[in-house]
């Protein structure tokens, strides 16, 4: 396979040439080790500038009505009130009063219909803004964004998953965007599995090996490089530098006042290490929370999440705008679907793809928008109603890439984003 | 006359417009008073089966207490209020509005004396009020969960509170201690794949000579956000603490909103989940139900009548089960 697998988004070569300047690209880079021919004023100022995304994942289907699109007092509303946020004319639901203070920093897409109920169709229309079709798998949203946004000094992975369990690792998730675009789950907030050196391995061993490992590789790719050899380097490479760099996932590096800021649930060390993650200069981070699927008792279970979720994401928002990050930083709370407006036998809300919300701020979001609604019960869409795909646009939309170009895969031009779809112009700064 | 469990019928459905939470008789047994999520609380007179509705709260209302001359009404809603109501009028309005909490106040109870009112709710303290003034006497915080159900002992010098880690806490009233803890951890868990605590102890009451307490919920739930679970009633010896009985049954998946002791010895316990609604019926020292009664709809919430044959159960469907624990009635004799 020819090496032809460089992101074709406009934007993207701009931003490359503007900062890494005359440094050779290409093979050496990846080669000589990542982070090689950066200087560190170029790092510094690119890691400023960089876009960057946090997505925090409400795993199993927030409900809109406890969340972004209340409806006090109606049959379908539910016990909890709505409250005024720091936007006028803007009422969420009680159970958020911290983000109620952060809205101006959010906007909010209530007019979303995605006609889908499963939660592995929903999981992957929202990360990859794609319906699923038979045979053909998409680059979730981090993928996209990390090869989208990827520049050669930085020297991490740009695509992180931060899991409350699990098992850690590499995942499967880049489709034909290649593996070194795909999430590597941080299991519990924990730094990367295997990532420490042996004990039985001293540091001189190790660095022989590494280097005999580079003298092979380089002696094989002046005839036979490929894409694939190059993924095998860039994960040998990767590797190496998360073993260099693992204080980057290391949460007792933040102050004792900040982690006692965010709080000391798994939560609150998720939101700060997201704030962390993206301060070293990762370009995606996606924390899920964990879990929404309340078919039964939904309301205790919804006071009982999102009384854990509120605090930490409204100072992971405020924090990231005093420090001036939020201008770079794409926000996105999202779902895999809502959950029905008709309360069931149990005080439980099912499966709803029909009509509910995302929150979404930060860099290139209009700051307190609110597009879409829906009717008085929240039983159907009533104005701007969108898609998982116009959803996806927006995202690339906010960070500078145009969804409209093409990846160039093998010679084969593949969209950024599904072509049927356009952004959402009134989210958009 | 002597109550008949087994003979346990359904002698009438009375109906609202939205599905309701919870009942409970007056102390006259003249009326039925029920609340739904409509905000409503309904009085229904149960000799002609008119209706009165009372509004005033901004959320569901849950707590439904009465005071000792049985003339006023209080209810808790999920909007930090108590509302005082006088109990019969014909177009009722509020006498009085105290925000009592923040967030939902689950569960109410009156004193034996009528002196006082407690509330314990999501904001996981116990407060203690004059119930002729509205006035705040004290508050009792340790809960390290939400506070689900309260119970007065009926010296009057104790109360009683159970909470969503599965802790009966006893508190002295007039010096606002905690006394002792009850340990009902078989009424709760915590699943690390869902990351919820679930469960609770729903429902507290003290057998007759007050050497038994009983502590209602759920166990086996191993799929909480699934309504994967089944009801249990923890029977504990006052004095030592220990559990005497887990009364459990087979073949019913739900929670039991409420225990009752019957004045003949036996426990009730009304069960809501995802095999329906259930009048479940134990005696003192049998493990086993000896009886249950599968109702209309799950059950979210009942009560005896003063008389001890009554019993009214509430449901999803907006319909309340009255039911009477005796042989049902000849046809042909009437």
């Amino acid at each position: 396979m020819k090496c032809d697998y460089a992101c074709g988004s406009e934007e993207h070569l701009i931003a490359r040439r503007q900062f890494i300047g005359g440094v050779a690209t290409g093979a050496g880079a990846v080669l000589g080790g990542l982070g090689a021919f950066a200087t560190p004023e170029a790092v510094a100022k690119m890691t400023k500038d960089q876009k960057r995304v946090i997505v925090v994942r409400m795993a199993g289907g927030l409900s809109q009505l406890e969340s972004w699109d209340p409806k006090p007092g109606t049959d379908t509303g539910g016990p909890f009130r709505s409250i005024p946020t720091s936007v006028p004319g803007i009422r969420i639901s009680e159970l958020l009063p911290h983000t109620a203070k952060v809205m101006h920093h959010l906007a909010l897409a209530r007019g979303i219909n995605t006609r889908n109920g499963d939660h592995g169709k929903g999981t992957y229309m929202m990360l990859t803004g794609r319906h699923r079709a038979p045979g053909q798998t998409h680059p979730e949203l981090g993928a996209v964004v990390a090869r989208g946004l990827d520049n050669e000094s930085l020297t991490l992975p740009g695509h992180i998953k931060v899991t409350s369990g699990g098992s850690g690792g590499r995942n499967n998730d880049a489709a034909y965007l290649g593996p070194k675009y795909a999430s590597i789950s941080l299991s519990g907030g924990k730094p990367p599995a295997y990532t420490e050196r042996p004990k039985d391995v001293t540091e001189a061993a190790a660095k022989n090996q590494n280097q005999f490992r580079k003298q092979a590789n380089d002696r094989f790719a002046q005839r036979r490089r490929t894409a694939e050899t190059d993924a095998y380097v860039q994960s040998f490479e990767q590797a190496q530098e998360l073993m260099r760099q693992r204080d980057v996932f290391d949460l007792s590096k933040e102050s004792d006042k900040d982690r006692e800021r965010y709080g000391k649930t798994q939560f609150g060390e998720h939101c700060l290490l997201a704030r962390r993650l993206v301060e070293k200069g990762i370009t995606y981070v996606q924390v899920t929370h964990s879990n929404y699927d309340t078919h039964n008792e939904n309301f205790s279970f919804h006071f009982e999440q999102l009384g854990e979720f509120d605090a930490p994401f409204a100072t992971l928002v405020a924090d990231l705008a005093a420090r001036g990050l939020l201008e770079h930083t794409l926000i996105v709370v999202l779902s895999e679907f809502g959950r029905t407006p008709r309360i069931n036998k149990y005080y439980g809300r099912d499966h709803w793809g029909n009509a509910w919300s995302v929150c979404m701020g930060g860099a290139g979001v209009a700051r307190g928008a609110v597009h879409g609604a829906t009717n008085k019960n929240g039983t159907a869409v009533s104005d701007g109603q969108v898609d998982a795909g116009h959803l996806f646009h927006t995202y690339l939309r906010a960070l500078g890439l145009n969804p409209r170009r093409n990846f160039k895969i093998g010679g084969q031009k593949i969209p950024l984003a599904d072509p049927a779809f356009e952004p959402i112009k009134e989210l958009l700064a | 006359m002597a109550a008949d469990a087994k003979q346990v019928h359904l002698a009438k459905s009375l109906a609202h417009t939205a599905p309701l939470i919870n009942c409970r008789f007056d102390p006259s047994g003249q009326y039925l008073f029920a609340t739904a999520e409509d905000r409503a609380i309904i009085r229904w007179n149960l000799a002609d089966g008119s209706k009165v509705i009372f509004k005033g709260h901004d959320s569901w209302v849950r707590g439904l207490a009465f005071s000792k001359d049985g003339k006023t009404l209080v209810t808790s809603g999920f909007d930090d209020t108590l509302i005082w109501w006088p109990m019969a009028a014909d177009k009722p309005e509020p006498i009085r509005k105290v925000t009592a909490h923040k967030g939902w106040i689950r569960t109410i109870a009156v004193s034996p004396d009528g002196a006082l009112l407690a509330s314990g709710g999501n904001d996981r303290v116990v407060k203690i009020w004059n119930t002729a003034d509205g006035k705040s006497v004290a508050e009792l915080t340790g809960h390290e969960l939400d506070v689900y159900s309260l119970m007065f002992h009926p010296d009057g010098k104790h109360l009683l509170s159970g909470d969503l880690m599965g802790h009966i806490r006893q508190w002295d009233v007039a010096g606002a201690k905690e006394v002792r803890k009850f340990d009902a951890k078989d009424l709760h868990t915590y699943n690390s794949g869902q990351r919820v605590h679930f469960g609770g102890v729903r429902s507290l009451a003290l057998t007759a000579d007050r050497k038994q307490l009983l502590a209602g919920g759920l166990y086996k739930g191993t799929n909480p956000l699934g309504a994967v679970h089944e009801p249990i009633i923890l029977r504990f010896e006052w004095d030592s603490q220990k559990v005497l009985k887990k009364h459990i049954t087979t073949g019913v998946k739900g929670v039991i909103w409420r225990n009752i002791i019957h004045p003949d010895g036996f426990v009730m316990g009304c069960s809501g989940g995802s095999s329906g609604g259930y009048l479940i019926f134990w005696k003192a020292g049998e493990d086993k139900a000896f009886h249950k009664f599968k109702m209309q709809d799950t059950a979210r919430g009942m009560d005896l009548h003063p008389d001890g044959i009554q019993v009214a159960a509430v449901h999803w469907n907006k319909k309340v089960s009255l039911c009477r624990l005796e042989k049902k009635a000849d046809p042909k004799k009437k």
